[in-house]
């Protein structure tokens, strides 16, 4: 038995890569708040780089609650499309090229979400890590926590709901 | 309590957070607040629609429940959020100003609990609603 070749590494780098850039362009609000995200794999990581802009009590100074809220809320719903995004660009259904230029894939809508704020935020980068805790045809639950200088130390976490979108794929509707 | 409106105006009007976010505080005092955030290109979530992101919501919420918690008679300082719950209902018309009021409905030594709801044009259909604990602390 022989298997096809594995596509050379670039190939597949450049696909992800600009598949993700492609994403994350797209929505204004994210450079409003000086997100990022590293990709390892199909693993994302947020970044929100500090900037006086997001302080919310410059005498302390910390970080806004509402910009962390927001950061986390940005980074659960990142996870979660690109968790459903990866498959498609992967069998070539989705074109990061198309992505480049617009034709975007739908987002999940958020139907509520909880902040746990657990210290205050410095005045320095933030990373985020979200959990798709399940991801049924209609609802999504994902757990997303977020830390500063110690990854168990995190400073806030949370944990929202969204609605995924609906009648854009058939194939996504026979996989519940 | 004229004296605590006045401080708590004064400090929600120097967070660069809620400057960056174009907030307007419309009204404040007795543990009650409205704030509100004219529609900004830069605040979308949703390229295709033009649709606010609710992260700028949140901002939004936790601002204007922060602002009711320190103008309310007995809060005696400063506050931070401890928990958030935020419901989204429908989505924000696009071009629209969001408007937030909050109510600080009781406050204990330690804590302060707030509700608040966020609203478009349609002033009778919410977009979203909040529930928050905050902390009270002895100083700004």
């Amino acid at each position: 038995m022989s298997r096809p070749r594995p596509e050379p590494v670039q190939v597949v780098k450049q696909r992800r890569d600009a598949a993700l850039a492609a994403l994350v362009a797209s929505v204004p609000y994210i450079q409003f708040l000086n997100i990022s995200f590293d990709r390892r794999g199909d693993e994302l990581t947020g970044q929100m780089s500090f900037d006086q802009k997001l302080i919310g009590n410059p005498f302390l100074p910390a970080l806004h609650g509402g910009a962390t809220a927001a950061f986390l809320e940005m980074t659960a719903m990142m996870a979660l499309n690109w968790m459903h995004v990866w498959p498609k660009i992967e069998a070539g259904e989705l074109d990061p090229a198309d992505m480049t230029a617009g034709r975007l894939p739908r987002q999940p809508k958020t139907i509520d979400f909880t902040v746990d704020y657990l210290r205050s935020g410095l005045p320095r980068d933030a990373y985020a890590r979200a959990t798709v805790a399940r991801s049924g045809r209609r609802f999504a639950s994902v757990r997303v926590e977020a830390w500063q200088d110690h990854k168990t130390r995190p400073f806030a976490q949370a944990v929202g709901h969204f609605l995924m979108p609906q009648g854009e794929d058939k194939r996504d509707a026979k996989q519940d | 309590m004229g004296d605590k409106t006045q401080l708590a105006r004064q400090f929600i009007e120097v967070i660069p957070h809620a400057q960056e976010l174009g907030l307007v505080l419309q009204s404040i005092g007795n543990g009650m607040a409205e704030i509100s955030m004219p529609y900004d290109v830069k605040l979308i979530g949703d390229p295709d629609t033009g649709v606010i992101h609710g992260g700028a919501v949140s901002a939004l919420m936790d601002t204007c429940c922060g602002a009711a918690v320190m103008c309310h008679p007995d809060a005696p300082g400063g506050t931070a959020t401890i928990d958030l719950r935020i419901e989204y209902m429908r989505a924000a018309t696009p071009g629209q100003t969001i408007l937030t009021k909050a109510t600080c409905h009781h406050i204990s030594r330690n804590v302060a609990f707030v509700r608040a709801v966020a609203m478009d044009d349609d002033r009778d259909r919410p977009v979203a609603t909040a529930t928050a604990a905050f902390s009270v602390e002895a100083k700004f």
